[in-house]
């Protein structure tokens, strides 16, 4: 810890995105992300992509201080460049991109100075998927279903319900449209322009923003005080 | 190769482009006792002469295990050998702990070289004196590579390095072309015939040969005295009347040597597992 210069090290982040969600499918991985970067309780930034390729075999989704995943981009770059340029036909797969990031997170958390992140890295690589979460402390684990934040209390429960082995492109989408849904309707951070993107064997794809449909005309909305006189 | 007024140093070109430094190095190389290499798709053997100074003393342990997919046999100056192959683990195992992989052979092999390549440019250093083969298995399959003195390093299907490598080499060119499809047992075979080659005329017996294996499904570790011994019964000729070294001599050699102690040796009385009391 720093003596001189406490603000030499992250004390708490400012620009931070909310939930990543993920899951594998049938032919790979599918992840999905809002393009929120909220400032405090301000949803100030609304075209933040969340979601980016890593080297030809990985996704990496983050969600909290957006100025840290742009550092961690920065490493991941160097290290897939490094790894590009032994061109000798071995490549990094998500597994070992997700272990280093493991090393990162870790070691900076050890030297009170974390990247402020909970990071989602999935990929497939020779015909195997894999998709791991890691976060600031350190903690890191594999999943056939993955969510950072809020995202681990409203979208997992729905994950361990519906997700299976062998869902359809089709399939996953829904599903994780359906956790997407109900964040956009409980997480105050979230926005409704969602970015989903799937990684296989051929490649990444980054697929354009949309919208999700939402409704509000439940009765309970309507008349939202009805059962505690008073409040607001 | 004569002495001349180019080869004091290794930062001195001779005027026809030569560093001789770094050639008696190779030189060094030449002098060890034969090292053998070959490789089928999905297996890699290495074998090599253990010849020890006298009756008294230990064979010097020449094939090291780098990880479980890869291991390297050298011949020339074996402190040399034994200072890289504590570099080669110390680098497998840095990059699992950061990638939790393997690390791939060819990468490992290009590190080697050019740690070897600094050696023959800085006026403060020596090249080291020891050629290795190494072996090793990763996602594209199995490899050897030879890493000479020099920061060359090539792949082969098969070589022999180290005194009278010639007459194993020549066996291997004429049986090169049907080692990829070989089968493991064949491949060792391979191994052991070319091993015999080196030794010229002098009877092979599993006291004066080491033979390691590493391949898909199996890990990299030397094969024990015994079941090399059973592997030359399966070709020879005629069978060795000799008992095998390994009962009366353990309890000596663990006092005398410890750090000498070779696979080949020990591996009868320590039990059939297969590795070195030595693996890491």
């Amino acid at each position: 810890m720093a003596t001189v210069g406490e603000t030499q090290r992250t004390l708490y982040p400012y620009v931070t995105g909310s939930s990543v969600v993920a899951i594998k499918y049938k032919d790979g991985i599918l992840m999905a992300a809002d393009m929120g970067g909220s400032y405090g309780s301000t949803l100030r930034y609304k075209s933040v992509e969340r979601i980016k390729p890593i080297g030809k075999h990985s996704l990496l989704g983050a969600s909290g201080e957006i100025s840290d995943f742009q550092e961690i981009l920065r490493y991941l770059d160097e290290l897939i460049l490094y790894d590009n340029m032994w061109d000798d036909g071995n490549s990094l797969g998500p597994k070992e991109v997700h272990n280093y990031l493991t090393r990162v997170m870790y070691n900076r958390r050890n030297k009170f100075n974390p990247l402020w992140n909970a990071l989602v890295l999935g990929g497939v690589k020779n015909g195997e998927k894999y998709l791991g979460m890691v976060n600031m402390i350190g903690i890191n684990f594999e999943d056939n279903h993955v969510a950072t934040g809020l995202g681990n209390h409203l979208a997992r429960p729905i994950l361990r319900e519906e997700w299976h082995e062998s869902l359809t492109f089709e399939e996953g989408v829904k599903l994780l449209e359906k956790c997407m849904r109900v964040l956009l309707y409980r997480d105050r951070s979230a926005v409704n322009k969602i970015q989903i993107s799937k990684i296989t064997e051929e490649g990444a794809t980054l697929f354009p923003p949309f919208s999700l449909k939402t409704y509000w005309e439940f009765s309970a909305f309507k008349n939202p005080t009805v059962g505690a006189e008073g409040s607001w | 190769m004569f002495r001349n007024q180019y080869d004091t140093d290794v930062t001195t070109w001779s005027p026809a482009g030569r560093l001789f430094q770094v050639e008696y190095a190779m030189e060094a190389v030449k002098q060890g006792s034969a090292a053998i290499g070959l490789r089928s798709k999905t297996h890699v053997v290495l074998a090599c002469v253990n010849k020890a100074n006298s009756e008294l003393s230990s064979h010097q342990k020449k094939i090291f295990k780098v990880d479980n997919h890869i291991g390297v046999a050298i011949a020339g100056l074996t402190a040399d050998g034994r200072v890289l192959s504590r570099y080669m683990r110390s680098e497998c195992i840095n990059y699992n702990y950061t990638y939790e992989s393997l690390l791939p052979v060819g990468r490992l092999v290009v590190q080697l070289a050019d740690k070897a390549q600094v050696c023959t440019q800085r006026s403060w250093k020596r090249p080291y004196g020891v050629g290795l083969l190494v072996a090793g298995l990763d996602e594209s399959g199995a490899h050897l590579y030879y890493n000479c003195p020099s920061g060359n390093y090539f792949e082969y299907q098969a070589f022999a390095i180290g005194s009278r490598s010639q007459a194993a080499k020549t066996y291997l060119e004429r049986r090169f072309e049907n080692f990829m499809s070989s089968s493991r047992e064949d491949l060792i075979k391979d191994a052991l015939i070319a091993t015999r080659e080196s030794l010229q005329g002098e009877k092979l017996r599993s006291s004066v040969c080491t033979v390691a294996v590493v391949g898909v499904g199996e890990a990299f570790h030397i094969l024990d005295q015994e079941t090399v011994q059973q592997l030359i019964d399966t070709f020879e000729i005629v069978k060795e009347e000799e008992a095998p070294p390994a009962e009366p001599q353990p309890a000596t050699e663990q006092d005398a040597a410890a750090e000498q102690a070779s696979g080949a040796d020990q591996g009868g009385a320590a039990g059939d597992q297969g590795g070195s009391p030595m693996d890491i």
